[in-house]
This record gives C-alpha cells, structure tokens and sequence, in this order.
C-alpha cells in the first residue's frame, strides 16, 4: 500500500493501538452480525455443541446395549435418548454443520463481498438455533399439565398415531414438532439464501461451468431443500393442527390415516439424506485435488451426477416403508428408483477414483478422512442396494442392519468429510494451521472406532436384534456382538476428545497458515486467513474453474484447456 | 485501487437480480408446502366418518375468486405504473389490489361463518373439515401477509416515499401475489370443483 501513497512517510502508517475490546463488545458484535464468515462460524460452532450433546446421548445408549439385561436407564430414558440422539443429529448438527461450511465458504469461493441477503441470514442461523434450544428446552418444559414425560420420546420419525394427544400426553411432542418447524424455516431461508448468492452474486467471469464442485453441490442441495423440507414443514404444521386443534389428520380414529404421516415424513426424509451428503461431496470434491495436485477428473461428469441425483432422490422415499405393504407396482418402483440412484453415485466415486489416480498424492490429515471416506462411503452404498430390494427389506427392516446402514452414510462418509473439511478449512477461518500429529491421532483412533463399532453393528442386525429397543436377553447371541459394538465407542469419544483439543489448541497457538497453506486453487485462498470483512479488496476476475492456479502459473493458464 | 478498471475484462457481466431470484426460490418451497396439503385434501376426500359433507356444506364461491383473479391484473397496471414513474396511477392500482384482496378475504369470512354457526362444520367435527380449513386457511394466511406488505407499499406510496427506483421491489411483491392467486385457481379446483 505505501507504494500507492503521494509522500512516504507522511502520513502515519501504523495502526493506532487498539484497546481489548469487552466481554459484552464481542458478544454483542456476534450476536448482531449479518457477516456471512460470522454467520458460517456461529453455525459450526453451535453444530459441534450439539454433536458432543447428541453424541453423549449416543454413548449412554451404547453402555445401556453393551451387555444384555442392564438396567443402566430405564426403557422410558433409553426412548427419549434416541429420539434426542436421531433429532439432534439429523436438524440440529448435520444441517447446521453444512450450512455453516456453506454460508463461510460459498461466498469467498464465488468472489463475492456476502450473501445475497446478509440479514435474512441471520435471521435463518438464529431461528434454527432456537428450534435447537426449544427441542432441548423439552428436559425443563416438557411435562406440561399432565406431569407425563419429559423430553420427546417417539423417535426421530415419530410415527402416527404414537403423536396423538393420547399416547403422548403433555408437551414433549410439542418441543419436538415446534423445533423441527423452526429448523425447517430457518433451513428453507439459508437454502433460498444460497442459490440467489449462487445466482447473482457471482464475479465477472464466475460462469456457471466454472464454478468450484463444492458450490454446484450446495446448489443442487439447496434445490433439494426447496421441494424436501417444505413438505416436512407441512406435515409438523398439520401435526400441530392435530394436536392443538384437535384436527384428524393422523387420527386413526376418526379416518385419519398413519401412513400418510409416513409418506410426508419419508417426501423429507430420504432426500434429507442426500441434503447432508452432498455438501460432504463437495467437501471431497475441494480435498482430493488438491491433495492429489491434479485438477478433478470428469468436472461435467460430476455436475451432471449430481443432479441425476438431486432428482431421482425426490421419487425413492417409499424403500423406507416396503413392510407397510405397499403393493407390487410402488415396491417394484421404489425398489427400482432405489437402485438406480446407485449410477450416479458410483459416476462419482470412479472420478475420484481417478482424480487420485496418477496424482501426487499427499497424505494430510484432510486426506486421509477423504480416502476413508472413499471406501466407507462404498460400502454404505452397497448395503444401501442390499437393503433397496424389497424382499430382503422386508427381512433387515427395523433391524439393527439398517441403523448400522445409516450409520455408515452419517459417520462413515458425512462425518468423515466434515472431519477432512476442518483440517482443510480451518487454517482459512482462523488464520493458524491445525496440529497435523494430533490429527492423526484424531484419524486413527475414530477409524478403529467406527469400524469397530459400525462393521459389527451388522451382524446383530442380521440376527434379528431389532433397532430402538432398550435390552435384550441372554440366549439370543446378540451380547458379544454389542460388547464389540459399544468398546468401539471409546475410540471414539478419545479421538473427539483429540480433536476438540486440537480444535482449541490450535486457535490458541497454532501455526500461522497465512494465505494459501495448502496450494490449492479456488478464490477463498486469494484473500487473507482469516479474511477481512469484506473478503476481497478488489473484486476479482477469473477465466477458469482454477483461477488461482492461472496467477500462479501465468505461463500455462487453464482457461487454455477449459473450452 | 486506481487501477481498477484493468480488472474488468468483460463490461457485459450481469447476473439476475437478488430479489427476483430469491422470490423465486420461496415460491418453489411454498409451492411443496401447499402441494402436500393439496395432497391432503384429495386423499381425505370421501374418508370422513361422519357427516357433513362438502357436497352439503360448500357453495361455489363467485365473487372472491373473480375479485382474486383481477387482483393479479391491477397489481400487474401497479408494476407497470411505477416502472413508468408514474406514482399516482401506481398508488391507485394499488389500493384496487388491496381492495380487491380484501374483498376476497370478507367472502372467505363469511363463509366460514355460516359453515360453523349455521352446519356445525369447525376444524375438529371430521376430517373434511381439518383440511378444509387447513388449505384454504393456509391460503387465506398468505392472503394476509400479500396484503399487509400491499398496504405498505400503497401507505409508502401515498406518502411520496416510491418512485420508479423501487419499482424492481414492487415487482418481487408482485410476483408473490400472483403465486397467491396461482395457488388460488388449484385450491379452487380442488375444493370447489373436483371435492364437491
């Protein structure tokens, strides 16, 4: 800058010293921003809060399973422990996770100042984070006039008529459907929020075809969030209806039916699935590139994947509901659309597949959970074919087959790329690097411990254990199977306790990243870590999907190969 | 910064506009929200355990709808108006949209009035009165807010406080209106038509 200015030395150049700014001053700037890098952050921030919440839900639950006839809680705890667990995890950590990488990130990728609209932004984060509190609120409020229950115990689906008034007396379910109402608003603002940014705030040059994977991906999520979360909204309203009103939507009594609850939930509940997933391609899309020192093999491939996806999810709901008896002609459906969603999902994983291959590759922690997730990601994919036939649904539905079967989509694949996003992002959102060693130790110590814990989840499935119950008795020959299955836990819970502290330590005393620590290509690594507020001084231009690649290699530019 | 020009390789850049975009995006979203209560409606045709029925209850609505429908073309002569800079006529178009809506809104008043007090149909008798006025309240809401954020616009309007620079605003409202009206014609069919 001083090269710009008339006389050196004439006008003081170093800053005024800046006095600590108070305790309330920060929070009060936090609590008002309308900064989309703030915003991201309060959304990672308040994601990891309820993983180590949910995720303590899922230990105690894990101890009450690990060997039969504990009486460690009691059958009505273990309900609401894994009504809270699933709840917690699907609205209030995976949404918000992803979200909070989006609204940091899309910005910075795309060159823009902010979003498309930085208040309703806000807006969207805070009336999330108030479902998150009202769902837990449930502990202190939930009894309500009848004095029955606590927090909500009907699990994350919530089936009619277990929702009645009848059979769910007081107001747990109240918190639960009035949470998810409020997550669902404020998902459907940040959605709408993305795809204008995505649409109208691009930098010159920015056009659709160049655009960075990861925003294409949450393009694609966000339009599914539209048609998804919509009809979820609709539903908690009618349930609401029911319950307070005294309406017979799914009143069974009066001719209301509880399939049709199962059909609205599944409208949101399996595209919910590729809502989380997606964003986690993205996330792989950035990493195994630039790890691997190679541009992403198949860039057409995987948008055009992408949105074979986005629109073959919206018609595979119903493989959640083949023991309800659908008929030939809807499971013959289902089962078909089911497997057919496998085509672009495998598309993708060949092109990774070959983005690494032939590629420098470079083992960072960032790395590693994205190979991790390469494989695990697999063979999520292959029970999920498995469990797409119907007649062998019919057998493993409700089993614990099927929950280790999420799980392995859930941990195995979203939250391994969450992982991997961290150690990539991080050095941008605070300026200091991650401890590698550390992380490597966070890496390890997790992938024994979900294999542990998820590869032997099956095999209790296959043996009929079914899923949500709180014990089970000594002659089935489920009990050394859920010994192996909980011990997995302790990893675990060590490698999250490594990473938080990695997390906190590396705030503190990390090392420097500066701008572009990894070499990478994409526009948030031009400006500086963390970046100003208003990301870019000057709003940059680019000519290709890797500008950052054309500066640094002005002599064999991308735009050459890009036509 | 002076060089800033030097960075602008291509002048033609231009990208949608935000408010439109956005629009749009709440429309898509709303429209799954009402096509699930749509869906509702259909399936729970028929399925009440007790009576009365739509075919008993319900008549065909006239003056609404018409009064609806038009809305949509005075606050089309609105947009229109402004864009000409015209505040006047605009301000005019304005107040028929939020006439014509309000007069919509008394029919739909009305009609629930004489469907409680005088067939004892209220939200809770069966199931054809829960989505009855689930959908048609759901739209009747939306009515509500169309209407509220009308008047302001008109309320700005008469103040002098609009000229043609919010006109690109107007027509994002506007937009919003006819979704209203759009959904209107299902519901209509649904109810009125296909229902009775």
């Amino acid at each position: 800058m001083a090269d710009y200015l008339p006389l050196t030395g004439a006008i003081d150049l170093t800053s005024a010293p800046k006095a600590r700014p108070l305790v309330l001053e920060v929070l009060h700037g936090w609590v008002t921003t309308v900064d989309h890098k703030k915003i991201g952050l309060m959304y990672i921030g308040y994601a990891l809060v309820f993983l180590v919440i949910a995720g303590l839900e899922a230990v105690a639950m894990r101890l009450q399973l690990a060997v039969p006839h504990n009486s460690l809680v009691s059958p009505q705890v273990f309900n609401r422990l894994f009504t809270m667990h699933g709840t917690t995890m699907v609205f209030f950590v995976g949404m918000p996770i992803l979200f909070g990488f989006g609204n940091y990130l899309i910005p910075l990728m795309l060159g823009a100042r902010d979003m498309a609209f930085p208040r309703l932004n806000a807006f969207s984060f805070w009336i999330a984070a108030f479902g998150g509190l009202l769902l837990y609120f449930s502990f202190l409020g939930g009894d309500g006039l009848y004095g029955a229950g606590t927090a909500p115990d009907v699990g994350w689906f919530a089936y009619a008529p277990l929702t009645a008034k009848v059979f769910s007396p007081g107001h747990s379910t109240d918190y639960w459907t009035l949470g998810i109402l409020l997550s669902g608003v404020g998902t459907i603002g940040t959605a709408l929020n993305i795809v204008t940014t995505i649409i109208a705030m691009r930098c010159p040059g920015m056009e659709l075809s160049r655009m960075p994977l990861l925003v294409w991906l949450y393009f694609i999520t966000c339009c599914i969030v539209f048609v998804a979360v919509g009809p979820l909204t609709a539903a908690q309203i009618m349930l609401s209806i029911d319950r307070y009103l005294g309406g017979h939507f799914f009143d069974t009594q009066a001719g209301g039916s509880a399939v049709l609850w199962m059909h609205f939930f599944w409208i949101f509940g399996h595209p919910e699935v590729y809502i989380l997933v997606l964003p986690a391609f993205g996330f792989a899309n950035e990493i195994i590139p630039v790890f691997s020192r190679k541009a992403i093999f198949g860039y057409p491939a995987m948008v055009a994947a992408t949105v074979a996806i986005g629109f073959i999810s919206l018609s595979v709901w119903a493989h959640h509901m083949f023991t309800v008896g659908l008929g030939p002609g809807a499971n013959t459906f289902f089962t078909l659309a089911t497997m057919i969603i496998a085509v672009p999902t495998g598309i993708k994983i060949f092109n990774w597949i070959a983005t690494l291959s032939g590629g420098n590759i470079h083992f960072t922690v960032a790395m590693m959970f994205c190979v991790a997730f390469l494989f695990q990601f697999l063979v999520a994919g292959l029970t999920g074919i498995m469990l797409s036939a119907s007649p062998f649904d019919w057998q493993l539905s409700g089993s614990y087959f099927v929950v280790a079967h999420f799980h392995y989509v859930l941990v195995g694949a979203i939250l391994f790329t969450i992982f991997a996003a961290f150690y990539y992002w991080f050095p941008k959102m605070s300026g200091r690097m991650l401890d590698e060693t550390l992380g490597k130790w966070h890496f390890w110590l997790f992938l024994v411990g979900f294999h542990l814990t998820f590869d032997f989840m099956h095999i209790p499935g296959v043996l009929g254990m079914p899923r949500r119950i709180y014990t089970y008795e000594f002659d089935r020959g489920w009990g050394i199977w859920n010994l192996i299955v909980s011990s997995g836990v302790i990893f675990q819970v060590v490698a999250i306790g490594c990473f938080v502290f990695n997390l906190l330590r590396s705030y503190a005393k990390g090392r420097i990243a500066g701008p572009d620590p990894w070499d990478a290509w994409t526009l948030e690594w031009s400006t500086e870590s963390p970046p100003p507020v208003y990301n870019f001084a000057t709003i940059p231009t680019v000519q290709s999907r890797r500008p950052l690649w054309d500066l640094k290699h002005p002599e064999d530019p991308d735009s050459n190969y890009e036509m | 910064m002076s060089t800033i020009s030097t960075t602008l390789p291509e002048p033609s850049w231009t990208l949608p506009s935000r408010g439109l975009v956005g629009m749009v995006c709440l429309i898509v979203a709303e429209s799954a929200v009402f096509i699930i209560f749509v869906v509702a409606y259909i399936f729970y045709l028929g399925k009440s355990i007790s009576g009365p029925t739509p075919h008993d209850v319900l008549e065909v609505p006239v003056i609404g709808p018409i009064c609806l429908l038009s809305s949509s073309l005075t606050v089309y002569l609105a947009v229109a108006a402004l864009r000409k800079n015209k505040v006047r006529p605009c301000s005019f178009w304005l107040a028929a949209t939020v006439l014509l809506g309000g007069i919509f809104l008394a029919g739909t008043a009305r009609e629930w009035y004489q469907l409680i007090y005088q067939h004892g149909l209220t939200i809770r008798t069966n199931l054809f009165g829960t989505t009855f006025y689930s959908l048609v309240g759901l739209h009747a809401t939306h009515v509500v807010v169309g209407l509220i954020m009308l008047t302001l616009a008109l309320v700005l309007a008469l103040l002098g406080r609009v000229s043609e620079a919010n006109a690109e605003r107007l027509d994002v409202l506007s937009l919003y209106w006819h979704f209203v009206d759009a959904v209107w014609v299902v519901v209509f069919s649904v109810v009125y038509i296909l229902g009775r």
